[in-house]
């Protein structure tokens, strides 16, 4: 069967079984737009290319599945970056296409030319420049196997516009040969006896979870190793939801806005059984300060994450999953005894203390002007259905998200952890919609990103997507304030952005939205049901927040985790 | 010390090692011969903050692979965390870290030397002593090469510096790892599988 170039291309998605396209076409793509006309594969038309990339990782967070993106070259190419360095950094599995001029033109400087490849090439996993449509299939299927196998991550296929016209003999490769990429996925038995052992031997031992649990499929097998071994659980910003936080094992949140609880048990800590997490700055605060008495197990898909930040004593290169099922094992397997002298109860207990004394918690009655974002995230997570995703953007609407959302479930999450992408929130929510048709969708925002991608809520109208967005209106890039009022003596420099200008009511109205502003607490649980009942087009809500309001606990930056500030709801001190 | 080129260092130290052996190291990493490898690898070092302090690029009998052997300083970054690294690019298919005490190394050197009738024969003798050919001839300069170890390479400069050197192109080491004696070669090797 003879095909054309851009034939092949979505030929060889319809065999990957891409479900949905992101895109937006222009000239050098123009080609492979004409064959989507005949496919079955759904093509959502974004607004941004931002949007389509944002779109494609919110569809992988939620359903574990590579999200595709096709967009055409020069500025195109250069407005997915952010995306792929997004998806990068948060090890999301996406597949983007660009369009690239023709290959007789590359390196001449012709009309939308950029050197695409080497643009992206340390943000993505790898990337190719198709020279041949023979080469089409095989690029393809390789691309989605070094998306999704070993550590997931964005990978780009640059498609040079001739190639997208030039005939080809169809063939579906039978299997992908790259002799360079062969991750390993099961943990040395050696090591994973050690760390059995190592965990025998603890006494205040700390399950300290990354979103690599949620990348691997795990958090079933992280749930039976901390009942059968009794010990806590952190969940970083990327793994909420890997454990329920409603387990009586679960601590919530560490790191620079984790909470006291969470942040100290870590620090106390004599083992660290690190999974599918990497030591982040946010979450380690200053290095040499950080959890000094722990030994560290670390157990990760990429050798390059072990020891890359703390050296680990026991370092375990594999799947997440299938080294806490082997590890289970091991514990079983131990000589008798060992686990029935196994006593976490002083540690628990140390715990519980902690708790009781340090719990996450607010000013309700509030002195200042405007509804509490705490408040307006309690009742949005409780007034919301089981299993409801949430997405948000970044910055103190994100951590108050992260603090007071209830989360239950793996894949309800939807954020940009690593490289804190303000204005993930809109794009994120309705790719996650699209991938999860059947789940209520909530993006919680912050007036600061709503004005970097709202735009795509145009996108959400067109396609009746019905994504809901609660928009934390501060008035403020809120924690640049944040910083400026605790660490500049107040000097407020560029933070602010009125409440009022734009009016977003209009704007969303203008877009296609229902939208409600809300400024009192009574109004905010009715008007959460109201757009809890929308089903047909996206809603916004404003809520009208206290600008005032800051994210504590903090670490400050620069400070051992040990430095901990409370806030003043605990007099201001530690 | 800025590093502004091949330190003045004895020919070897004692356990055959050289001075800068201490702070360098020689990965020699197969690569698949393809368009752009080697500004995947070279951006990898940018990117992760290493220092390259000489590299090298050939292909491999088998048409299919090139080598690089890079000289890496070990200053900044652990040698772990770099081969690490270097394993993600999907296009490395095995890197072999030589110790230099267990290598056998070669760097090429092309010199143009000031040599006027009064010092020429000097010259030409040391070029003798160190296995240097005469590559070109001008009026009142000679193009000499030598290829040998770094360190030869060091101390034959050091030495026809006095002459005047007019200028030098050294072209990187390559380097594989000592035949053992009872076959096959020695190093240690990092497949990806390991």
């Amino acid at each position: 069967m003879k095909l054309t170039g851009a034939q092949a291309l979505i030929k060889s998605l319809e065999m990957q079984g891409v479900e949905v396209i992101f895109g937006l076409p222009g000239g050098a793509i123009l080609p492979v737009y004409d064959p989507i006309i005949d496919s079955p594969i759904r093509h959502i038309l974004v607004r941004h290319e931002q949007g389509a990339g944002h779109m494609a990782e919110g569809y992988a967070q939620v359903t574990n599945r590579p999200g595709v993106a096709m967009v055409t070259s020069g500025p195109a190419a250069t407005n997915i970056v952010t995306p792929l360095a997004n998806a990068y950094m948060d090890s999301t599995p996406m597949v983007v296409i660009t369009g690239q001029v023709a290959t007789s033109s590359i390196g001449t400087d012709a009309f939308q030319e950029a050197d695409t490849t080497g643009i992206t090439m340390s943000i993505t996993k790898h990337n190719w420049l198709i020279t041949d449509a023979s080469e089409v299939p095989e690029v393809v299927a390789e691309a989605f196997h070094v998306a999704t196998a070993g550590r997931p991550g964005p990978v780009l296929i640059d498609m040079p516009k001739d190639v997208s016209n030039q005939m080809m003999d169809w063939y579906w490769p039978e299997a992908v040969d790259l002799p360079g990429f062969k991750p390993t996925t099961k943990g040395h038995p050696r090591s994973i006896q050690a760390a059995a052992r190592m965990i025998k031997e603890s006494k205040r031992p700390v399950l300290y979870v990354g979103g690599g649990v949620i990348r691997s499929g795990a958090s079933s097998a992280l749930l039976a190793l901390a009942e059968k071994t009794g010990i806590p659980v952190v969940t970083t910003l990327m793994a909420r939801g890997a454990f329920p936080d409603s387990h009586p094992l679960c601590l919530g949140m560490p790191g620079m806005h984790g909470n006291y609880t969470a942040v100290t048990a870590m620090q106390k800590s004599d083992l660290l059984i690190t999974l599918g997490a990497r030591f982040d700055d946010r979450v380690t605060g200053k290095l040499a300060g950080f959890a000094p008495e722990a030994k560290v197990i670390h157990v990760d898909i990429d050798p390059a994450e072990l020891s890359k930040i703390r050296q680990a004593d026991i370092p375990i290169v594999g799947d997440v999953r299938s080294v806490i099922e082997d590890l289970i094992e091991a514990l079983d397997k131990g000589e008798a005894g060992e686990m029935a002298q196994f006593d976490l109860a002083p540690w628990i207990s140390q715990i519980r203390d902690w708790q009781k004394r340090f719990p996450l918690t607010y000013d309700r009655e509030g002195s200042g002007s405007g509804l509490k974002p705490q408040y307006v995230i309690e009742t949005l997570s409780s007034l919301t259905p089981e299993g409801t995703i949430l997405a948000s953007g970044v910055g103190q609407h994100q951590m108050w998200a992260s603090q007071y959302w209830r989360f239950e479930h793996p894949n309800a999450w939807v954020n940009s952890g690593g490289l804190g992408t303000m204005g993930y929130a809109v794009p994120a929510s309705i790719g996650a919609k699209v991938g999860r048709p059947d789940k209520m969708v909530w993006a919680v925002d912050g007036d600061g990103c709503f004005q970097m991608t709202a735009q795509e809520l145009v996108t959400a109208s067109a396609e009746r997507i019905p994504v809901k967005i609660a928009l934390l209106n501060n008035a403020y890039l809120g924690m640049v304030r944040q910083w400026q009022e605790m660490f500049y003596d107040q000097r407020y420099s560029e933070v602010y952005l009125s409440p009022d200008l734009p009016d977003y009511v209009k704007w969303a109205e203008a877009m296609g939205c229902v939208a409600l502003r809300v400024e009192s607490p009574e109004e905010v649980a009715p008007a959460i049901e109201k757009a809890n009942d929308i089903n047909d087009r996206p809603v916004v809500i404003e809520f009208r927040i206290d600008s005032g309001e800051k994210v504590y606990p903090m670490v400050p930056a620069g400070a051992t985790n040990d430095e901990i500030v409370l806030g003043p709801m605990f007099g201001g001190g530690q | 010390m800025t590093n502004v080129g091949p330190a003045v260092v004895p020919m070897s130290l004692p356990g055959g090692r050289s001075a800068r052996g201490l702070s360098h190291h020689v990965l020699s990493v197969l690569v698949e011969n393809r368009a752009g490898v080697l500004a995947r690898v070279a951006q990898l070092f940018s990117r992760r903050g290493y220092n390259i302090y000489s590299l090298a690029v050939a292909p491999t009998d088998d048409e299919r692979f090139s080598r690089l052997t890079v000289v890496v300083d070990l200053e900044s970054t652990p040698l772990e965390q770099i081969t690490k690294q270097l394993h993600k690019l999907i296009n490395v298919i095995k890197i072999t870290e030589i110790d230099p005490a267990d290598a056998v190394e070669q760097e090429l050197l092309l010199a143009v030397v000031a040599a006027d009738v009064s010092s020429r024969g000097q010259i030409l003798e040391l070029a003798g002593i160190f296995g240097a050919k005469v590559l070109d001839v001008g009026l009142e300069r000679l193009t000499l090469a030598l290829a040998d170890t770094p360190e030869k390479l060091d101390g034959f400069t050091e030495l026809i510096k006095v002459f005047g050197l007019i200028e030098v192109q050294r072209s990187g080491r390559v380097a594989l790892a000592k035949l053992n004696r009872g076959g096959g070669r020695g190093g240690v090797s990092r497949g990806k599988a390991s």
